[in-house]
């Protein structure tokens, strides 16, 4: 699991084509989107030991607001 | 203390009684663009009469954050060690969300610069010492406050200007006429250029308090900022320690907000206790203000030339305004220099649009993309907004995707026309280094330098100021390793060379000065 950073100079570029991606969309339609999104991006990954981790990861409680 | 807004004085022009010879430069807006322009010429022998419609100082302390690059081209212009020694030095940003720490970051982690990675200095006190240093020059810069400029017309070889004063109108001529007026230009408007780009809706409510106890935690001022600030009911709040014991404060007010209402002390009062609770406080300037990210498509129309947010606006996040400003001047003056010295052609200025709309434009961008993170515009990019910061605590990936601001750093020339060579320092602004008893910035600027690290000195070439350096600190070493370096006037290198061979620095020089392509 990489937590490190690991897009270096094209983070903000890529967040931003990210949002891109939503504008103009209902929030039903991007819910979709991102479903997609993530079962496009757990095919790219592929390990199933890695992505139990990245679900594991994701799932543990989020702190804050 | 209150700063002491003294105005400057005005004197009745010569052009009143009888007309001017032809000026060199005429400059229209003494704010620190227009101010920091004259002296630039000055120093290379240009006249300039610089115009003001106002005759005081920018009201209000505004542009703030003046970045390292901006204080090597103040130390050019014999200023920046003036302009630290009364700044607030800070190079720590730290970023909360709601009320805890999510990290921090150090813009300048190592030695070996002369100056830190941001001051934080009132806009007034800039203007105030680029004034006094204009005004050291008497004989090459003609400042004239209370001088408003009501019209222009380009004659294709000089420009003719139309200036109303206390006493009456008149007229003046100028070779080259450069707009230094801040985001409203007149010029551009009278000139009808479009000047297209993204209005934001949010409204940003900036306070500056005086307060004898520091609100920081920390020994040393920092730069604050909130995300979901526990103390108000917004989505950012941002905090910068300013010289005189003065604070600035941003807060986002969101885009339905009369900013007529919010701007009283009735209402920004209870703000302010929110945040520093029973410490006695000043309340020193405050504004309401929207903004927007916008450009000319060319900052060069035959004699008529902008500078500044004359040119180009964005948004405050990443203090790109002013130092954005300052790196067109830095850009401008030995071009302008060397046309009207005749030493180099008119067709240098289009290098000046063709680097600096680049440079803002990358402003645009990077501000853009700031105020975009900061202010979701729909429940999905707060959803995301929100899933970042939280991610950030634990995970480093994410710290690096929270843009509270991208802070101003000189853009790259690389691959422009002026640059030769494809070596990954070409096209760099300087970076600094100690060199002997002093810095890289101190002697490499403000005239063709060829810096030369390493036991080979370089051919003398006519136009090029050598710089050989045989035993080179470590950080310069590290910087730029053994080999000759050719630095432009305004600090960016536009050639490298592993060896001296004396036709290919002139095949250089020639080509930075556009006299080659």
């Amino acid at each position: 699991m990489i937590l490190q950073d690991n897009l270096g100079p094209n983070g903000d570029s890529i967040y931003n084509a990210l949002m891109q991606a939503h504008a103009g969309l209902s929030e039903a339609e991007s819910h979709a989107l991102n479903a997609r999104l993530v079962l496009m991006l757990i095919n790219e990954v592929a390990d199933p030991d890695r992505i139990a981790a990245l679900l594991q990861e994701a799932r543990s409680p989020a702190s804050s607001v | 203390m209150a700063y002491d807004y003294t105005p400057f004085p005005y004197v009745a022009p010569p052009g009143l009684t009888e007309p001017e010879t032809r000026h060199p430069v005429v400059i229209v807006g003494a704010g620190p663009i227009g101010l920091a322009m004259a002296i630039d010429l000055a120093q290379q022998g240009v006249r300039s009469v610089v115009l003001d419609d106002n005759n005081v100082v920018s009201v209000g302390s505004r542009a703030i954050c003046w970045a390292k690059r901006t204080l090597e081209v103040f130390d050019r212009l014999g200023v920046g060690d003036r302009m630290l020694a009364k700044g607030v030095t800070w190079k720590v940003g730290r970023l909360f969300h709601g009320d805890k720490p999510v990290y921090s970051f150090d813009l300048l982690p190592e030695e070996g610069h002369k100056y830190p990675a941001f001051i934080n200095l009132q806009q007034y006190y800039v203007e105030q010492y680029l004034v006094e240093r204009a005004q050291e020059l008497p004989d090459l810069i003609d400042l004239r406050f209370l001088n408003k400029v009501t019209g222009h017309t380009d004659k294709g070889d000089h420009v003719v200007i139309d200036v109303e004063t206390p006493d009456g109108t008149y007229q003046l001529e100028a070779d080259y006429y450069v707009a230094a007026e801040g985001a409203a230009s007149p010029t551009r408007k009278r000139m009808n250029l479009p000047f297209e780009g993204q209005t934001f809706e949010e409204h940003f409510l900036i306070v500056d308090v005086e307060m004898q106890q520091s609100p920081f935690e920390t020994d040393s001022p920092e730069r604050w900022f909130w995300f979901a600030p526990p103390f108000h009911h917004g989505q950012s709040a941002l905090l910068h320690k300013q010289p005189d014991n003065i604070y600035r404060i941003d807060l986002q007010l969101g885009p339905d907000t009369d900013p007529k209402a919010e701007a009283t002390e009735e209402k920004v009062i209870p703000r302010i206790k929110a945040i520093v609770g029973d410490t006695p406080f000043r309340l020193d300037w405050m504004s309401v203000y929207k903004f927007r990210c916008a450009k000319l498509d060319n900052f060069v129309h035959n004699r008529v030339l902008f500078v500044g947010d004359s040119a180009h606006v964005v948004s405050p996040f990443g203090a790109r305004g002013g130092n954005g400003g300052i790196q067109d001047v830095d850009n401008l003056g030995w071009k302008l220099a060397a046309v009207l010295s005749g030493d180099a052609p008119a067709a240098l200025l289009d290098s000046y649009s063709e680097e600096r709309c680049h440079g803002s434009a990358e402003n645009i961008l990077n501000s853009s993309r700031a105020t975009n993170f900061m202010t979701p515009k729909t429940p999905i990019e707060a959803l995301f907004r929100n899933a970042v910061l939280d991610l950030a605590e634990t995970h480093p990936f994410a710290r690096k995707l929270i843009n509270s601001g991208r802070l101003s750093q000189p853009c790259s020339l690389h691959g422009k026309t002026l640059q030769s060579g494809d070596h990954p320092l070409v096209g760099q602004s300087l970076i600094d280094a100690p060199v002997g008893n002093g810095w890289l910035v101190e002697q490499a600027q403000g005239a063709f330098t060829l810096l030369s690290i390493g036991d080979d000195a370089a051919p003398d070439v006519e136009g090029i100021r050598p710089l050989h350096i045989a035993a080179p600190s470590p950080e310069l070493s590290r910087r730029y390793g053994a080999g000759h370096y050719l630095i432009r006037p305004d600090g960016h290198i536009c050639a490298c060379f592993g060896s001296a061979d004396r036709d290919q620095i002139t095949a250089a020089l020639a080509r930075a000065k556009g006299q080659s392509r």
